[in-house]
């Protein structure tokens, strides 16, 4: 299994021209002070040894993207610069909106579908690295970047456009021998694995194909990690943090270990939960990033596999079966000696910001479904033009987000401000569950329904609303908001 | 969709286990096929998309892949003359987006619908269905024969995986597909999108077209010889 490399700063004299202020909300308060330049390219790229190379699309050329490592308290600006041929041929399109999933950002840096640029231009991303309302307990530490043009983000991700980004802070300082007295040292550096699972069809030429003429829904019938097809890693008998992300396009995954090993919940979307929880499995839908620890000590000289025990038989969503013992999606091979572990399962990890239902001043229901052969969000298709929602900067809203389809699972993203979900079919969520978190992603199976509690703050402007699996949300299952002042 | 959901309900048997698989080009098509026998000259849906000899509302008769969609940029929907239900709704939307597109349409973007009822809706039904809702030359209707039509249908991904709905002519997916065959780049939106919306998909279609975005200055393109280093 290939770890992406790091994405490295450049001198900010070398963007030419240089960044434009006045183009950004809260830029001088928040001046950026590392500054990256990315190459978006078209590469060839084998998903595995026997395989011929497909053409790829990937930030500075590699698929998945660089890893960015950025800091709380420490702005950065990002520079990407579409360099995809104009006159490409097959699924994808040369044109790009890199959204940073889900971080706090201004409107006009977070990759809004319809705010792209095409080739041969570049688009400057400027984020201000503050949690929400400057509260800590909303600090985010396992994010991803990648693709949201309109229309085509399940060809240009498909294609190759995903990557990590890793935020860090004194907590989650991604130093387990730090002496800080507040940090969790989790396990770090080469023990802190990011690994995102995409799932691909290759034709009879063994390349990469997408069925871009489905509009429900798209399955790969081979796993890929970290861009490579069920691929091995060397560990240490010793703890390890993996951080699982569902890169799409459509699939549902059920995680598990096989050999009796355990996974130790942390995290969920990104965000720490308020404490670990020892889970058997982890569900995750499109999107959804969960972080585990795996104790891989009592497994010296074994081969443990990573296990999806999903079963799904069409991009519409998960059938309900589970498979035992399920798909070997990796194997992880446990070496004889481990280096010194510094790290540690700490007994507690993020307190939850305070929900004060007193700040709801509005309630809204968002339905989604389906129509003749595309989705809708409350009876209407997608039309940037319009806005279907307008909060106002400040306040404290309820969403209730329904699934009114029978057959289709939505996993469904609201960009912006994490939110904490209240109810999942009008229970509501216990603590000590994983969905006592923040969230950015949202699972619904057919006639689910949750209300989340949400609120507008730092920023104003347009974000979008939309289902995550990739298919769906290019075929309208969208819609805009935006911050009102 | 009320409908769709009775359909639902209804529905016994299983969803068919219609897993990702390997779709091959040139995959035979039936008998009794209008096909040619001579390979359609190459472009990326080669093979792919069927080139069986259809039917347009004043009786002339085309090669589908060969005479109208290699290297052409093309917006697909399927209607039939006699619904009364979304068919109308979409044509006329259809015909505000021609109005818009002014004589681009036939020139550099061409408009297809095709029947979901090629037995009925022959050339003449075509013809009047046309008229009534101010279609103008430009934009073609196509019939065939009914086996053939189907196959295009399904190659064209106008499908559902629900055997029950797929049959079902009513129920047909109200989608507009756009695309431009040479650069084998395709899109699907709802048939209802506001017409100036679908105006600006079929624009992405066009790699000349001004780019949207801040240009470099031509001293600083992006560093190339990074290709797959460290950043």
């Amino acid at each position: 299994m290939p770890i992406m490399p790091v994405a490295q700063p450049v001198d900010p004299s070398t963007l030419k021209p240089g960044p434009d202020p006045s183009s950004h909300q809260r830029y001088n308060e928040f001046p950026p002070q590392k500054f990256y330049n990315i190459d978006v390219k078209a590469v060839m790229q084998k998903f595995h040894p026997d395989l011929p190379a497909s053409v790829l699309f990937g930030y500075n050329g590699v698929v998945p993207g660089p890893t960015f490592h950025a800091n709380y308290g420490e702005p950065i600006l990002i520079r990407f610069n579409n360099n995809l041929p104009a006159d490409h041929v097959g699924f994808g399109i040369p044109s790009i909106s890199t959204h940073m999933h889900n971080f706090h950002t201004a409107s006009e840096s977070d990759g809004y579908p319809a705010d792209f640029n095409d080739a041969g231009t570049y688009r400057d991303h400027h984020y201000c690295a503050f949690p929400a309302g400057n509260d800590p307990a909303q600090i985010m530490n396992t994010l991803w970047y990648h693709d949201h043009r309109q229309d085509f983000t399940a060809q240009n991700t498909y294609r190759g456009l995903t990557g990590f980004a890793l935020w860090y802070d004194s907590l989650d300082s991604g130093n387990e021998n730090d002496t800080n007295p507040v940090a969790l040292r989790l396990p770090s550096g080469q023990f802190d694995l990011p690994m995102i699972f995409h799932d691909k069809v290759f034709d009879q030429n063994g390349l990469l194909y997408m069925d871009i003429l489905n509009t429900d829904g798209i399955l790969g019938d081979r796993y890929t990690v970290n861009g490579v097809i069920q691929p091995f890693y060397q560990v240490q008998p010793r703890k390890y943090r993996l951080r699982l992300l569902n890169g799409g396009p459509s699939r549902f995954y059920i995680f598990a270990l096989s050999g009796g090993a355990k996974m130790i919940q942390i995290s969920n979307d990104g965000c720490l939960l308020p404490k670990p929880v020892a889970v058997d499995n982890c569900t995750i839908a499109v999107s959804e990033r969960v972080d585990v620890i795996v104790d891989f000590s009592n497994f010296a000289g074994q081969s443990i596999y990573l296990l999806n025990q999903a079963e799904q038989l069409t991009g519409r969503g998960p059938s309900g079966n589970k498979l035992i013992p399920g798909d070997q999606v990796m194997r992880f091979d446990v070496g004889m000696t481990a280096s010194p572990d510094n790290s540690q399962i700490p007994t507690s990890l993020r307190p939850l910001p305070i929900v004060d239902l007193t700040k709801v001043v509005k309630e809204r229901l968002l339905r989604f479904d389906y129509f003749s052969g595309s989705w809708i969000v409350n009876g209407k298709v997608f039309d940037t033009n319009r806005i279907d929602a307008d909060p106002k900067q400040g306040t404290s809203e309820i969403w209730t987000i329904r699934n009114e389809g029978r057959q289709w699972s939505h996993p469904i993203h609201i960009h912006f401000e994490e939110h904490m979900i209240l109810t999942r079919n009008h229970i509501p969520i216990a603590p000590g569950s994983v969905e006592n978190c923040r969230k950015d992603v949202i699972f619904l199976h057919p006639n689910e329904e949750v209300s989340v509690f949400f609120t507008f703050r730092d920023f104003l402007g347009h974000y979008p609303m939309h289902c995550h699996n990739t298919v769906h949300e290019d075929h309208a299952m969208m819609m805009r908001w935006q911050i009102e002042p | 969709m009320n409908r769709r959901k009775l359909f639902q309900l209804l529905r016994t048997a299983a969803v068919p286990a219609a897993a990702a698989t390997i779709v091959r080009a040139g995959s035979t098509a039936g008998p009794k096929t209008t096909e040619c026998t001579t390979p359609a000259k190459e472009g990326p849906r080669a093979g792919f998309f069927p080139n069986f000899v259809v039917v347009d509302q004043d009786g002339t008769k085309a090669r589908f892949y060969e005479d109208l969609v290699r290297g052409k940029i093309v917006l697909f929907n399927f209607f039939y003359a006699d619904c009364t239900a979304r068919c109308p709704l979409y044509t006329a939307n259809l015909a505000k987006v021609q109005a818009l597109l002014g004589d681009r349409v036939g020139r550099d973007i061409f408009m297809y619908s095709i029947t979901l009822d090629p037995a009925h809706d022959r050339p003449r039904v075509l013809k009047e269905y046309m008229q009534m809702h101010g279609a103008k030359p430009g934009w073609t209707f196509l019939t065939g024969r009914p086996a053939e039509i189907e196959e295009l249908r399904k190659r064209l991904g106008f499908t559902d995986i629900d055997p029950l709905v797929d049959k079902e002519k009513s129920e047909h997916l109200g989608i507009i597909r756009y695309g431009n065959e040479k650069l084998d780049r395709w899109a699907a939106c709802p048939a209802a999108t506001r017409p100036e919306q679908i105006v600006e998909y079929l624009s992405w279609l066009d790699p000349k077209k001004p780019a949207k975005g801040l240009k470099a200055e031509p001293s600083q393109p992006a560093d190339l010889s990074r290709k797959g280093e460290l950043l």
